[in-house]
């Protein structure tokens, strides 16, 4: 779960040829899956389309030691805003080829947030 | 640059219709040039709003195709896509073409046709303009909206009813338009007792899935006078766009488009929010009404929700907004809902709104697509 870095310290999740911040091209990388999160945000969705579980519970999560944000699956229905979670990894998040999207396009792994007791 | 006028206008009834897209495209064009009492062969440019009718359908080059249909060949055609704002990107490409001096006579006419596909399906061709890392979480357009919804209650105590009341205004407003898919009024309690879909928002949080089509002819101020006795002018009209991926947005409850697309609109036309008498704001979900209203300065952030539970923007409020019933009621098929937008303030200005009719000479039409990634506002005043 790679985060991508401009000269000036902007993070990106996810990485942009160029930092949407400040312009500078991101030449380094960051990885996330050690750090643990804050939940901003979440919701369950019960019209989720073609290859995605349902229902599906995502929230938007703020790192902790890093100036950054991500959106993802959680491994629960149970999650409040101001829960510590961490990255999960999972090596299918949604069925690639289910929907309208070229499976070859895109990566089909990533991270799940799993609340930290 | 050129005065530029609207003279015409039309919409299809919204719903489930057995007409495809090509069909649908032509019934409102057709309407539109017989409205304004102007020959196919006096278009110059012919602009359609379209998202996705080679996803939906597997039917593209549609402009041609209605160019052909409408008897407007030779006119220059041009499809714009810009997801659930390709109407109001069309509006201002349409605009465009006029006040630069490029087309004198210039057609509109947004469409879609969706309602042949499952929820799911329709869902994910809209969904598909997310980014992979979003949308391989299977993030839907409502998610981001029960996503933004929480943040918006939490951060601004606004009771959970607020959202609810906006979905019973616009369906009791849709009630009076003949062109809505949904005209009936619904209660508080039906809203806040509906089916979860995107938690804490429900079922009538969100627009259905519609077919339909909407035109609008423009052309320069001089030209319009030919034609009309009364007219619409476009006075201000601006475009703008946030961030892709919708987390990374500092404050997610400020719509950046919004609030650029609309100061600069505003600076374009010389007006401020104070003027305008009647709006029409993207109500996808509800909480875009807030959202909206919010980012065009009609009220300060974390506000629009007291007014909303005033009946401040009822039909019989100071400032009207969605008296077409929106999308909430009237349908959205995705292209033709920022022409829809400006049919119903045209109609409005010129006082042919029928049971709808509101006291405005300035309206405001504000089209958002994906999740406010792209935005269109556009300000229209009566001559």
């Amino acid at each position: 779960m790679d985060a991508g870095e401009c000269p000036n310290g902007h993070l990106s999740y996810p990485p942009h040829p160029r930092c949407p911040e400040c312009g500078e091209p991101q030449s380094e990388s960051v990885d996330l899956t050690d750090d643990t999160a804050t939940v901003v945000t979440w919701t369950t969705s019960y019209a989720t389309p073609p290859g995605v579980r349902e229902p599906n519970t995502m929230a938007i999560v703020a790192f902790d030691d890093h100036e950054v944000r991500a959106l993802g699956q959680a491994t629960t229905d149970d999650i409040e805003v101001g829960d510590t979670v961490r990255p999960v990894y999972v090596d299918e998040v949604r069925e690639p080829g289910a929907g309208i999207r070229e499976p070859d396009s895109q990566e089909w792994d990533g991270y799940r947030f799993e609340p930290v007791e | 640059m050129t005065e530029v006028a609207i003279i015409g206008a039309s919409m299809t009834r919204f719903g489930e219709r057995e007409a495809w897209v090509n069909e649908l495209l032509a019934e409102a064009g057709d309407a539109c040039l017989d409205d304004a009492g102007v020959a196919p062969a006096d278009v110059e440019h012919l602009y359609v709003s379209n998202m996705a009718s080679g996803e939906f359908e597997g039917t593209t080059g549609v402009p041609n195709a209605l160019a052909h249909d409408l008897g407007a060949v030779p006119a220059y055609t041009q499809r714009v896509d810009q997801t659930s704002s390709s109407g109001g990107a069309g509006v201002y490409a349409a605009w465009q073409s006029v006040a630069s001096g490029a087309s004198e006579m210039t057609l509109l006419v947004g469409g879609e046709k969706m309602t042949h596909r499952t929820t799911g399906e329709a869902t994910d061709v809209i969904a598909s303009l997310t980014h992979p890392v979003e949308y391989k979480h299977g993030v839907t357009l409502p998610s981001f909206a029960g996503l933004t919804a929480r943040t918006y209650l939490n951060e601004y105590d606004a009771p959970r009813e607020s959202l609810a009341e906006v979905a019973v205004k616009n369906h009791r407003n849709g009630v009076d338009n003949p062109h809505a898919q949904f005209r009936r009024e619904i209660d508080t309690e039906t809203a806040l007792n509906s089916p979860l879909v995107a938690d804490p928002l429900r079922l009538y949080d969100f627009c259905p899935i519609t077919d339909g089509s909407a035109a609008l002819l423009f052309c320069p101020v001089e030209v319009a006078r030919e034609h009309a006795d009364s007219f619409v002018t476009v006075s201000g009209v601006a475009g703008a766009t946030d961030t892709h991926v919708v987390h990374e947005r500092t404050d997610p409850t400020t719509m950046r488009g919004v609030v650029e697309s609309g100061r600069e609109a505003f600076d374009r036309a010389g007006l401020s929010p104070d003027d305008v008498d009647v709006a029409e704001l993207h109500d996808m979900f509800t909480i875009l009404e807030f959202l909206q209203y919010e980012g065009l300065g009609f009220a300060d952030p974390g506000t629009a929700w007291q007014d909303a539970m005033d009946g401040v923007t009822a039909r019989d409020g100071a400032l009207p907004v969605n008296t077409s019933g929106g999308l909430k009621s009237k349908g959205h098929p995705l292209g033709a809902s920022g022409v829809a937008q400006v049919f119903e303030i045209y109609r409005q200005l010129l006082g042919d709104a029928g049971e709808r009719q509101v006291d405005a000479d300035v309206g405001l039409a504000c089209n958002v697509g994906g999740f406010g990634n792209c935005v269109t506002t556009a300000i229209m005043e009566v001559r």
